[in-house]
């Protein structure tokens, strides 16, 4: 065990070796911070919300031309309008969440210790037609992308605030995001955090690869690859076959388990969603 | 008139020598040009995005918009004396280190052993 842990500690591979000896949600995310704040010195923690842009000043004038005139304030427009429209019964979306559903993104994803499932927020849409008599929109894109882009944007500047309770369900949800996040995966064999942490600011081919740290905190995204805007999980599939893995489907256990630690590792910057990406 | 003989001396040397090793250059001639052919090969497989892709990584001559994860390919003969060493390198990363991002060629059968072959070839010419 010992030799293991200095073995892994010398290799610079914080995170497996606190994996063995179960650190708390709170001590990964310290080390997780704490890596980033010392890979990259120069940029401040909340910078961390613009992704790639925080550490490529090359890139950067282009993406806040593009912010001038965003290509996603039209989903925005579409978004508010389904958002406010009622169902057929008469109630609107806004009768499903705290607030009317105005400034809560920063909650999501939440475990919820009486079903013992993680509610994402599009979950918690889809939850919301059902119980109203409608049918679910697909996950990945088009009016769920929209409605959540609408959330995102009333929730900007808030702080993404996701809890652990003391549930043994929780933790091993957190677990198994985590597991997803640090474990080597498909032909090519690498993980979320061999591109997206060890090789952080790194470049793949001609890519700059971002920092974990802020992944979350603009979506749903727009991307031009995409040519619209796109959910968490969407990526999530992108980033699966990339290194010819077959994607798990959206909304599966094993991607909203992802989300979970993805999205607390990121507690505390700034939603800044929807967000416009290469 | 005095020169002549001897030009004609060496010419005709030269020409022994080129017979008697006749059947060493043509075989020689067709050798290099095969090998020559192996490692254009394996420089195409090593650039190939669906192959080796080894330029996601890594900074190779001749090849463009190389990523820098990994350290530049160069001097290699220098690095890797022994050519075995390069081949298991290429053929799974992850012996030598457990946590490397390069994916294990020729354990996860990305690339078939004459593939592997061939790109060996050809990283070990820079
Ligand atoms: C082979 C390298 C590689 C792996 C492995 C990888 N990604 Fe990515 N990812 C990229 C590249 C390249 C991009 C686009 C540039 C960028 O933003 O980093 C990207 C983009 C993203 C983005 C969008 C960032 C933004 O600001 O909008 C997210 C989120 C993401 N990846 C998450 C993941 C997760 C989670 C995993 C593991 C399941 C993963 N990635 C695995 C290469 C990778
Ligand atoms: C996704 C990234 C990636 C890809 C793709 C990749 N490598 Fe690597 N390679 C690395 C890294 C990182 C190292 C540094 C050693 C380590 O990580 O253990 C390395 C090390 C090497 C070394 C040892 C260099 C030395 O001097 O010690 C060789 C040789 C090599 N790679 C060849 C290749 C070839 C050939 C290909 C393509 C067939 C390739 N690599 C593809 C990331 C990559």
């Amino acid at each position: 065990m010992k030799k293991l842990l200095t073995l892994a500690t010398t290799l610079g591979l914080l995170f497996s070796a606190s994996a063995t000896v179960q650190a708390s949600p709170q001590q990964d995310l310290k080390e997780f911070r704490s890596y980033f704040a010392k890979r990259f010195p120069d940029v401040p923690f909340q910078e961390f919300a613009n992704g790639v842009y925080a550490i490529d000043q090359a890139s950067r004038s282009q993406w806040e031309a593009i912010e001038e005139f965003p290509p996603y304030e039209l989903s925005i427009d579409k978004g508010k309008k389904l958002f406010e429209t009622p169902f057929k019964n008469g109630k609107t979306y806004a009768s499903c969440f705290r607030n009317g559903g105005i400034g809560i993104k920063q909650d999501y994803p939440y475990f919820d210790t009486a079903t013992g499932k993680i509610v994402t927020l599009e979950g918690a849409i889809n939850a919301c037609r059902v119980k109203n008599g409608e049918k679910p929109l697909g996950w990945k894109k088009g009016k769920i992308a929209d409605i959540a882009a609408y959330m995102a944007y009333t929730s900007r500047g808030n702080k993404i605030n996701v809890k652990i309770p003391a549930d043994p369900a929780a933790m091993a949800a957190y677990e198994r995001g985590k597991q997803h996040f640090y474990a080597k995966r498909g032909q090519l064999n690498m993980s979320c955090a061999d591109c997206h942490q060890w090789n952080a600011g790194n470049r793949i081919r001609a890519d700059l690869l971002s920092p974990a740290l802020g992944h979350v905190t603009h979506f749903p995204v727009y991307r031009s690859k995409w040519g619209a805007l796109g959910t968490l999980h969407r990526r999530y599939g992108g980033c699966n076959k990339q290194v010819r893995f077959k994607p798990f489907k959206a909304q599966s256990d094993e991607y909203k388990a992802l989300e979970y630690f993805h999205t607390y590792m990121s507690n505390g910057l700034k939603l800044n969603g929807p967000g416009a990406r290469k | 008139m005095r020169k002549f003989p001897s030009i004609l001396k060496t010419a005709s040397s030269a020409l022994a020598i080129a017979g008697s090793l006749a059947l060493f250059p043509v075989t020689g001639t067709a050798a290099e040009a095969q090998a020559a052919s192996v490692t254009e090969q394996g420089k195409a497989l090593a650039f190939d995005r669906k192959k080796g892709n080894c330029l996601a990584c890594h900074q190779i001559e001749g090849g463009k918009l190389a990523g820098n994860i990994g350290p530049p390919l160069l001097a290699m003969k220098a690095r890797f004396p022994d050519k075995a060493k390069l081949r298991a390198q290429i053929w799974d990363a992850t012996k030598a280190n457990p946590n490397t991002i390069m994916p294990p060629f020729g354990r996860h059968k990305i690339l078939s052993e004459s593939e592997i072959d061939k790109i060996v070839e050809f990283i070990y010419t820079l």
